[in-house]
């Protein structure tokens, strides 16, 4: 059974004249236990996409089916324990007057986890963080360290899918390096299926194993991450764009 | 003043900030120099990168505090100008680029009126030759219908043009030296290298003096003639960037191996482990 299924999605903002399409009549499909990456320019439609499955854009019309539950306007609880969210500025999720305790345990008091205190520790040690920031605020902990205590709400509620949304673009090359290989490790510990968005085809060429590339709101090609490597890509776009990024590091 | 003398010259260069816990020193007695070359620095968010740029222009306001044994534009001892001298300078003969041109550009302003406001407040030019030197620059930046662009606010046009017109503002007063701040992390990878091109080709062309501040090491390799890689507010190495490879400082080896590479993939990214012994080693002078 596939983790993901999107069938003719189309995505819009505004009204009348000034209504503009985001997503463009895409589909695709993930596999339980797969990570699949999306990449585009910036106004692209990527995070769009994330952010319709996630239930932060009421505007769309398709189909999109998570885990065999068929999605409608508003998302069941029980969605949520499948499926969680972590954004691109760990700056600007956690709350600034909130301790790192109060966070998760919230997070997991929604979810009716029981036990909370012993799996605090746990999420705690599974980010890399340990007891000692349990209590700790956000001013208090540094870029990646606010990013792992994002990662460990989002794995609160043990969910089947993680939607990662730029998960290092505000990091330093040096801390994007330990949250990725968190989340390489998390991904083999608990059978995790990713969905991620990023600009860079480095990351997303690390993290998975099919890209999907788009271009003002469509899926222009979806191709394998060896495919990506040979540079055997079949639209003239994602050859360009998979250029650009080889010349910039070289 | 022979024309082989440094644009810049630094020498022992503190930015210290006085804090309620005591002195805060984010950079810590840099010395280097700026000829007609690029020269780039590198270092994580907090390496004092961005600190160091800012002070060329003396763009540190209180309770911020620049000091150094030197701090020489073109032999102008610039700790030592009144104000009114460093606003002259400023834009006239170094120029800085910011990350991003949302924050940058006057929302309130047409493209065509912040050029030429830029000219004028260091040219005494009229305002039709004005006009005619803006859409000459914006063309040598490689905007199309120029004379279209001049009419615009900043939020009508893209990121990337944007960059392209805060660059062209910059460079209308004929400056000797840039500052590039990050000039494109706010801009998508296709869009980048456009750019940096585009940067390259006129400090080039005019024979200027660029100092490019960025967190990708790569990058820089690429677009400069030398690097500096700094760490706590020092500089650990120093190495013509066609030596990079050559680098032998296990920071910047750190750093270099931490990028995930689309060509050559690695199960594990190597992460820095970082040695207390790197902030306290002396800075390492980067003058030539």
């Amino acid at each position: 059974m596939s983790a993901l299924e999107i069938e003719n999605l189309d995505v819009w903002f505004g009204t009348g004249a000034e209504r503009t399409r985001a997503v463009r009549d895409v589909s695709l499909s993930v596999a339980t236990g797969e990570s699949f990456g999306l990449v585009g320019e910036s106004g692209s439609g990527k995070s769009t996409i994330l952010r319709a499955v996630a239930g932060l854009v009421p505007t769309w019309s398709g189909r999109m089916t998570v885990a065999g539950e068929t999605l409608g306007k508003t998302r069941s609880k029980a969605f949520y324990s499948k499926v969680q969210m972590v954004f691109q500025d760990p700056y600007g999720s956690l709350h600034p007057r909130q301790t790192v305790d109060r966070v998760l345990s919230e997070a997991m008091q929604l979810h009716g986890v029981r036990d909370i205190d012993a799996r605090m520790g746990r999420l705690l040690d599974d980010v890399g963080l340990g007891a000692g920031f349990r209590f700790r605020f956000p001013h208090q902990l540094s870029g990646g360290q606010r990013q792992r205590v994002a990662i460990a709400r989002a794995l609160a509620c043990k969910p089947q899918i993680l939607l990662l949304d730029e998960p290092t673009s505000a990091l330093d090359v040096s801390v994007q390096a330990e949250i990725l290989n968190l989340l390489v490790d998390l991904r083999r510990e608990h059978g995790l299926t990713y969905v991620m968005v990023s600009h860079d085809l480095g990351i997303v060429g690390h993290l998975s194993e099919r890209i999907a590339v788009m271009k003002e709101g469509a899926l222009v090609e979806v191709l394998g991450v060896d495919e990506m490597r040979r540079l055997e890509a079949q639209s003239p776009y994602t050859r360009h764009l998979l250029e650009s990024s080889i010349r910039s590091i070289r | 003043m022979t024309d082989d003398a440094p644009l810049l010259d630094v020498e022992n260069l503190w930015v210290r900030f006085r804090t309620r816990t005591g002195m805060f020193d984010a950079v810590r007695g840099l010395s280097f120099t700026l000829g007609r070359e690029r020269l780039g620095i590198v270092g994580e968010s907090g390496s004092g990168k961005s600190m160091t740029g800012r002070a060329m222009l003396r763009l540190i306001r209180p309770p911020g505090m620049i000091e150094a044994d030197r701090l020489e534009v073109h032999g102008e001892d610039i700790l030592a100008l009144p104000e009114k001298r460093m606003r002259a300078l400023r834009g006239g003969r170094i120029s800085m680029i910011m990350q991003d041109p949302k924050f940058s550009l006057n929302p309130v302003m047409t493209v065509g009126q912040q050029l030429i406001e830029a000219l004028r407040a260091h040219e005494r030019v009229s305002p039709s030759v004005a006009r005619e030197r803006a859409l000459a620059t914006l063309d040598e930046v490689a905007i199309r219908e120029p004379e279209r662009v001049l009419g615009l606010y900043p939020h009508e046009v893209s990121g990337g043009m944007g960059q392209r017109i805060m660059i062209a503002m910059m460079l209308l007063p004929d400056p000797e030296i840039l500052v590039a701040d990050e000039p494109t992390s706010a801009l998508d990878v296709s869009v980048q290298l456009q750019v940096l091109e585009i940067i390259d080709k006129l400090v080039r062309d005019r024979g200027m003096g660029l100092m490019f501040i960025s967190h990708d090491l790569n990058l820089v390799a690429r677009f400069c003639d030398r690097i500096m890689i700094m760490y706590a507010g020092r500089i650990v190495e120093t190495c013509k960037a066609s030596d990079l490879a050559r680098a032998r400082h296990p920071y910047t080896l750190g750093l270099l191996n931490s990028v995930p590479d689309l060509e050559h993939p690695r199960d594990r990214l190597e992460v820095l482990q970082r040695d207390p012994a790197w902030r306290e080693a002396p800075s390492v002078s980067a003058r030539t």
